[in-house]
């Protein structure tokens, strides 16, 4: 097992003003695990754009050996034919289309020229099996959850016999239990001998699952790093990605807690498609001013569903219950009143729902707050620039200009944009929903930093994350919430994951027993 | 990429530093327009696109279609588009008849009395708003696409227009409804006379020159706001060069049409509209609104936009431009006809993307919808002049409709 199944050698790639990679080797052994990892912006979706042709060979300088053979890529699917298939993070099925379509999607099965349909569905099973998942292949992938959805990639990579499979960020959206399953899978798959190279944020899992990790920083190959020696701990990827060691990755405080600001009573949520469907069932918390609270969940617990249900009734039906804020019963019956009432919240998705990415920084930052900049009926322009280069400035938003485009920032800048533009309407109550999701170790620490500031300064600040450790890291004040319901409320000094999770998990059948 | 284009982007660097605060696609439609009346100015026999009859023509010719694209740009930026206009346009020309013409018997319509000018155009405006309403309604409230709602609004009010017109055309109209589509401020240069100007009418010259001087005054008022605040701005030389630019362009306009006619109300009204409506979308929360909107909608809506609201009163908004546009133009035939406005929502449609405006929604201006009309408008009088024949005519704006989408589209690629 020690021959490499690809070899890249000394790969330069150039953007006009930019060197994105810089004489990057990379080898990867068959049959292994191979994870890379870096900050956002460090090289990796470059690197393998390079690997599966997406830039064609003669645009960047070095070799890819893949079986001994050197590559001469012309688009993707001259690599994909070799074997080497990219699943990337957004996934790239095809909503309304059934699971055998998407599979067999521009890779039919064809009998005399037309689509043979069992045969196609027949295979889409064996697929299927193979990834573990126990769909009808007739259903149409919209109405399969994202954990399945990312087992569909996989069994259509699996169907153009694979050899090298490469990963971007495969668990970023999924919970815990599906991230455990897929890495199940690759394990799998690994004993069966195929290779796989994974990207991702999540330090804890390639720490589980991968045999050899490489860290790539600003375009270059920091280290190569062998898991299976066992001593590789994850400060010790952190430290190589940002470049310093990262004792600590949460800033530290002294909270000053004061009177309660938000208070959530009898708060329950039908969904909006099946009226009859409990989705928040009985929820009662609370945030007080200078805390923040941490709302914890696996995915589907309903945790973004409370939240905007709270923000205007942004989502749901047939809502009852009442939300208090410094005592004063909120009139919650759509986003503006609840933004007047002092509730702000910042999307868990924020290229979808929180950002006018074609639009300006200075634009994005005001919307939500546009009334305050008008004069005689008209909006001063400038004094909306003024601000936003103030945020540009406290929050630390690398950009040329407040004047720049929000959609070609990083995603911690963008993250930082959305936040300004919820700081400026100057709430009681934030809500923050993932506010590190996608982000780098280096940017999440300023976004800690800023949930801080904003809680020293009075405001209750409650927070969702899919990340127990990121919680457990910032929060004075944790509820779990599982099936719609909160199941359990932990003070900073009894936190433990382990009690957290079991909480997380309490369905509605243990509680009843 | 191609090495070849690496290099040329390697080059061009240089430039785009230098150029650097210069907004190259706008003004890629300014020098657009600019070629087109050149090519004109030099190719129709004996100059005819440019004489001061010619340049008053086009201004009373295509009001109606500008006026159109003014509503039609705000629609599209907010991500829908609207089929209706033309027919909304025939439909209000007949309903200001009913108003202002009082056609009598053979219509049916005797109960009701004659109206003043003024009182037939606000008349007609008002159920113009209706009809933004009632479209309005079904594309905010109940949510069905605008794409549906006005091409049944578009099959819907010709109807309408063709039963209140009965198969026939109301006519003829008042003097003073009749000036607005197709009279001039003080045509009998009245005033000029009496200072002893008689080749030039001296009221357009005067009107342009405050035009002229309020144009320089409102950019260098920007500017200075701008540096007061800090911001970057346009480099000096070309800040200079471009105003210096447009106000030569609306000096020589203002100089021919005041050697023709003077100035067509229809100007002063489609001025007047592109100024308020500027307004509107830059400094308004209204406009704002509407970009954002278009942009991202699931965003707009979390950031407390009343979505439904805005939609709702674009189309009213719209509406009323149609019921503008429809006045404007059976003022100018001096009669309301069956066939008035056909095919005057794909002009409008084409001068909002020639103008620079996004299929997707979130960019687009209302002075690159009005350049983008004065393009197709000229192009369409130029062929006129040359006898070119409708078939080459059709196929020359559909191309060029085609080559400035497909421009923009790529230069914004370039950019990314």
């Amino acid at each position: 097992m020690t021959e490499n199944i690809l070899e890249m050698r000394n790969i330069t790639k150039t953007f006009p003003g930019v060197k994105a990679l810089v004489n990057v080797d990379l080898h990867v052994k068959r049959g292994n695990i191979h994870a890379i990892c870096g900050e956002n912006g460090a090289g990796k979706s470059t690197l393998m754009k390079v690997l599966s042709g997406v830039y064609p060979h003669g645009t960047y300088d070095g070799d890819i050996v893949f079986e001994n053979e050197v590559l001469n890529l012309k688009n993707i699917r001259d690599s994909e034919h070799l074997g080497i298939v990219i699943i990337h993070q957004e996934l790239a099925l095809s909503p309304h289309l059934s699971i055998a379509e998407n599979i067999f999607l521009n890779n039919e099965i064809k009998t005399r020229g037309f689509i043979d349909w069992n045969k196609t569905n027949q295979e889409a099973q064996k697929l299927l099996a193979k990834v573990g998942l126990s769909e009808d292949p007739n259903t149409p992938v919209n109405k399969i959850g994202v954990g399945k959805q990312q087992l569909v990639e996989i069994a259509k990579a699996l169907s153009k016999r694979v050899k090298l499979l490469i990963l971007d960020e495969p668990t970023a959206a999924l919970n815990d239990a599906d991230s455990e399953h897929l890495l199940d899978l690759l394990r799998q798959f690994r004993s069966q001998g195929m290779t796989c190279i994974i990207i991702s944020h999540k330090l804890n899992e390639i720490a589980a699952i991968a045999d050899t990790t490489t860290i790539i920083r600003d375009g270059n190959v920091i280290e190569t790093l062998d898991m299976t020696a066992g001593k590789i701990d994850q400060e010790r990827i952190i430290k190589a990605m940002v470049g310093r060691e990262m004792n600590n990755r949460y800033p530290v405080r002294e909270p000053k807690i004061g009177e309660e600001i938000l208070r959530v009573e009898n708060w329950t949520v039908h969904h909006p498609d099946d009226s009859s469907r409990v989705v928040i069932d009985n929820a009662n918390f609370n945030v007080k001013a200078g805390e923040i609270v941490g709302l914890a969940g696996i995915m589907g617990a309903g945790r973004t569903e409370l939240a905007r249900s709270i923000f205007g009734h942004s989502w749901g039906v047939n809502i009852s219950g009442q939300v208090h804020i410094n005592g004063k019963l909120a009139n919650l019956k759509n986003v503006r009143s609840a933004i007047d009432s002092g509730i702000a919240y910042s999307t868990e998705d924020r290229k979808r729902f929180g950002l006018n990415l074609i639009d300006d920084i200075k634009r994005n930052i005001t919307i939500a707050s546009l009334d305050d900049f008008v004069k005689f009926g008209l909006v001063n322009d400038n004094e909306e620039y003024k601000i936003a280069s103030e945020y540009r400035d406290s929050m630390n938003i690398k950009a040329p200009s407040p004047n720049s485009i929000v959609g070609k920032l990083s995603g911690g800048n963008q993250q930082k944009v959305v936040l300004s533009q919820w700081i400026n309407v100057n709430p009681e109550v934030l809500i923050l929903d993932e506010p590190t999701r996608g982000i780098d170790v280096g940017a999440k620490y300023e976004i800690y930093t800023i949930m801080q500031e904003l809680a020293s300064r009075g405001k209750a600040v409650l927070v969702i994350s899919s990340e127990l450790p990121e919680l457990l890291g910032i929060c004075d004040r944790i509820y779990a919430i599982a099936e719609g319901r909160i199941t359990g409320e932990v003070e900073r000094k009894d936190f433990t994951p382990e009690l957290l999770m079991k909480y997380m998990t309490m369905t509605k059948e243990a509680t009843h027993a | 990429m191609p090495k070849v284009l690496e290099k040329i982007s390697a080059k061009t660097e240089g430039l785009r530093n230098r150029l650097e605060g210069v907004d190259l696609r706008q003004n890629a439609i300014f020098i657009a327009l600019l070629v087109v009346i050149g090519y004109f100015a030099i190719t129709t026999p004996m100059h005819t696109s440019v004489t001061p009859d010619n340049w008053s023509n086009l201004v009373v010719q295509n009001g109606y279609i500008l006026v159109l694209a003014i509503g039609m740009v705000m629609i599209i930026i907010a991500g829908h588009i609207d089929l209706s206009v033309g027919s909304v346009a025939c439909f209000i020309g007949s309903v200001a008849g009913i108003l202002a013409v009082r056609p009598l018997e053979q219509h049916g319509w005797e109960w009701l009395p004659a109206f003043p000018w003024w009182a037939a155009i606000l008349g007609a405006i008002a159920v113009g708003a209706l009809v933004g309403m009632w479209q309005g309604f079904w594309v905010a409230y109940v949510g069905i696409p605008a794409f549906i709602v006005t091409l049944a609004g578009m099959l819907l009010f010709r109807g309408l227009a063709l039963m209140t017109l009965q198969n026939s055309n109301i006519g003829p109209y008042p003097d003073k409804f009749r000036a607005i589509g197709n009279g001039f401020i003080d045509i009998d240069n009245r005033v000029g006379v009496k200072f002893g100007v008689t080749h030039y009418n001296l009221v357009a010259l005067i009107i342009t020159l405050v035009g002229i001087l309020a144009l320089l005054w409102n950019s260098l008022a920007t500017r200075r706001g701008r540096i007061k605040y800090n911001q970057k701005v346009e480099p000096r030389t070309w800040f200079f060069i471009k105003n210096i630019l447009l106000a030569t362009m609306m000096g020589y306009v203002g100089v021919q049409l005041s050697r023709a006619h003077g100035i067509p109300w229809t100007l002063v009204v489609l001025v007047f509209l592109t100024v308020l409506y500027t307004i509107v979308m830059k400094k308004t929360t209204f406009g704002r609104h509407i970009y954002a909107i278009g942009g991202n909608l699931h965003a707009a809506v979390l950031s407390g936009i009343n979505v439904r609201r805005v939609n709702f009163w674009l189309f009213v908004n719209m509406g009323a431009l149609a019921a503008l546009s429809g006045i404007l133009i059976t003022a100018r035939m001096n009669s309301a006809v069956p066939s008035a406005g056909n095919g005057f929502e794909l002009d409008a449609i084409s001068s909002v993307f020639i103008g620079g405006a996004a299929v997707q929604g979130g960019v687009g201006t209302v002075i690159g919808s009005i350049v983008g009309g004065m393009i197709q408008g000229i192009l369409g009088n130029g062929m006129n002049l040359n006898s070119l024949g409708i078939s080459y005519q059709m196929t020359i704006k559909g191309l060029v409709l085609l080559l400035a989408v497909a421009f923009d589209v790529w230069s914004k690629k370039r950019t990314k």
